[in-house]
């Protein structure tokens, strides 16, 4: 059996983790292609629902990244990202799905190889946990 | 047959006499000028179904029951719009969930089997126990406690209150890890679906746990148990109580008492406590003998009392702002100085309310109330 290779939604702003993102591939700069990016104007309007929905429909880990704290394009974006996903965590943890499946990270646009670290260390981190079965009760 | 005749002959649409009881009676209609339960009646029975169906006022009803309950031809209009949500879900329609769908998500997520993390709450000095006669029924407080934590609710408190009383009670409740969503708002948000998956899940969990009697603290989940399930789905093999109704047995009984608090203050009677259940005298009986607290009733109580605005956690719009206002404002002008309810929604509503203006009254639950005596 093939090794097992978990689906990974990203959420990436559009000022610092996108272009971010966009840097690591630009550089050629190798990283499991185990994620769709999905771009949002900023990590704070990435809400809980979002994360949820992304596990409703099969997700194994979803990784959530911004601006460092205090470069944000809309100010404090991230700092809302940061209570917004720390309120999403409790609820994965009080749903069975466990916090460790979703992580918050800051990754400016000049940080290709911080993404593409980030990327890895993430999937294998997912790995490790397994597959997000959704098995009907 | 189709779909909407059978609906017309199963709610009993036929005898409407067009008369109109419903839509003056219905606090939706009051504000909002296109939400009318006489014209859905008259459109099922001109087998305009489909209009029904598309239109997007259909999930504003807030399943109150006023309107069912002063029909003079006893029209059932609540499981009208019941099964005309589930008609429309089937065509792909649903509600505009609130909080951008997270609470409809963190429901749906509770029909798959991840093992939940749902009594890490429990403080140490309150008394449980793995089995025993009575269980206590949380329902969706610990995921209130998250959702809405900001908006001084302290949903989850409600839990650790109803804990406590049940303790002073003599009970030593059991409380399931296994429990599940009671899946309410699913049903009355027409999945009839994941409701039935989560009854069932729900139903076998109180027969494996050998408990006679579910003690709920929730208006919704009381109803849901009480009466959908064995409607629906099955027998529960079990009696179910409200918390108000074990605690009105204690003061009879003389198993507990009250210290005194001099304030005055109103009831709320929650939709799916007091009209659709009939309980109406116990949370008062309750407040009537906490010592110096005074009881004011406000205009509309009892069966003519005011939903709190929104329900299901769909359409909730600036018509839900101005029920709840006009709600507040009646509640403000018997002079009380906190509203009282028993229903952790009506809590969240009103509170969510308060933000939106510039009245001022403390909203309470009622078990809140109590422990502040005990």
């Amino acid at each position: 059996m093939s090794e097992f290779e978990p689906r990974i939604i990203c959420f990436a702003c559009n000022w610092c983790s996108y272009p971010g993102a966009d840097l690591a591939g630009v550089s050629r700069i190798q990283y499991p292609p185990n994620a769709r990016i999905i771009r949002t104007m900023c990590s704070g309007r990435v809400s809980p629902a979002f994360v949820l929905r992304a596990f409703q429909q099969g997700a194994d880990g979803v990784l959530v990244t911004g601006c460092h704290i205090g470069d944000c394009h809309y100010i404090s974006g991230n700092e809302k990202a940061e209570e917004n996903m720390r309120l999403t965590a409790e609820l994965l943890n009080l749903l069975g799905i466990g916090r460790d499946r979703l992580r918050l990270e800051w990754v400016s646009a000049g940080e290709g190889t911080r993404f593409a670290e980030v990327m890895t260390s993430f999937v294998e981190q997912i790995k490790k946990l397994g597959k997000l079965e959704l098995k009907s009760i | 047959m189709s779909v909407f005749e059978e609906i017309v002959q199963q709610t009993k649409a036929y005898y409407c006499i067009d008369c109109g009881v419903c839509t003056g009676s219905c606090p939706v209609a009051r504000v909002n000028p296109h939400f009318s339960p006489r014209l859905n009646v008259e459109k099922s029975l001109l087998q305009m179904g489909g209009e029904i169906v598309e239109d997007r006022e259909l999930w504003s009803c807030l399943t109150c029951g006023t309107c069912s309950s002063r029909c003079p031809s006893m029209v059932d209009y609540q499981n009208f719009v019941l099964s005309s949500r589930i008609e429309a879900r089937k065509a792909g329609r649903e509600g505009l969930p609130t909080h951008e769908g997270v609470l409809k998500l963190m429901m749906e997520l509770q029909t798959f089997a991840f093992p939940q993390a749902r009594t890490g709450w429990i403080p140490e000095d309150v008394k449980t126990s793995p089995e025993g006669e009575y269980l206590y029924w949380v329902g969706c407080l610990p995921y209130f406690g998250v959702i809405f934590r900001d908006d001084g609710t302290h949903a989850l408190q409600t839990a650790v209150n109803a804990l406590r009383i049940l303790n002073r009670l003599g009970i030593e409740p059991a409380v399931s890890p296994e429990e599940r969503c009671c899946g309410h708002d699913l049903l009355w948000n027409g999945d009839i679906e994941s409701f039935r998956k989560l009854a069932r899940h729900n139903i076998e969990m109180l027969k494996k746990s050998g408990v006679s009697k579910v003690v709920c603290s929730c208006p919704e989940g009381y109803r849901t148990l009480k009466v959908d399930y064995p409607n629906l789905i099955g027998d529960t093999g079990v009696e179910v109580i409200h918390i108000s109704q074990l605690l009105a047995q204690g003061i009879k009984e003389g198993r507990i008492t009250f210290n005194s608090l001099e304030k005055k203050v109103t009831y709320q009677d929650p939709c799916h406590l007091g009209r659709l259940s009939g309980i109406y005298e116990e949370p008062r009986e309750v407040l009537r003998h906490i010592p110096g607290l005074q009881l004011l009733e406000m205009e509309r109580n009892r069966a003519d009392a005011i939903c709190c605005g929104t329900t299901g956690w769909v359409n909730c719009s600036s018509y839900s702002k101005e029920i709840q206002s006009s709600r507040l404002k009646e509640a403000i002008s018997t002079g009380a100085q906190i509203l009282v309810t028993s229903c952790p929604k009506c809590k969240i509503h009103f509170k969510c309310a308060l933000l939106n203006n510039d009245l001022s009254i403390e909203v309470k639950d009622m078990l809140e109330l109590v422990v502040e005596v005990i």
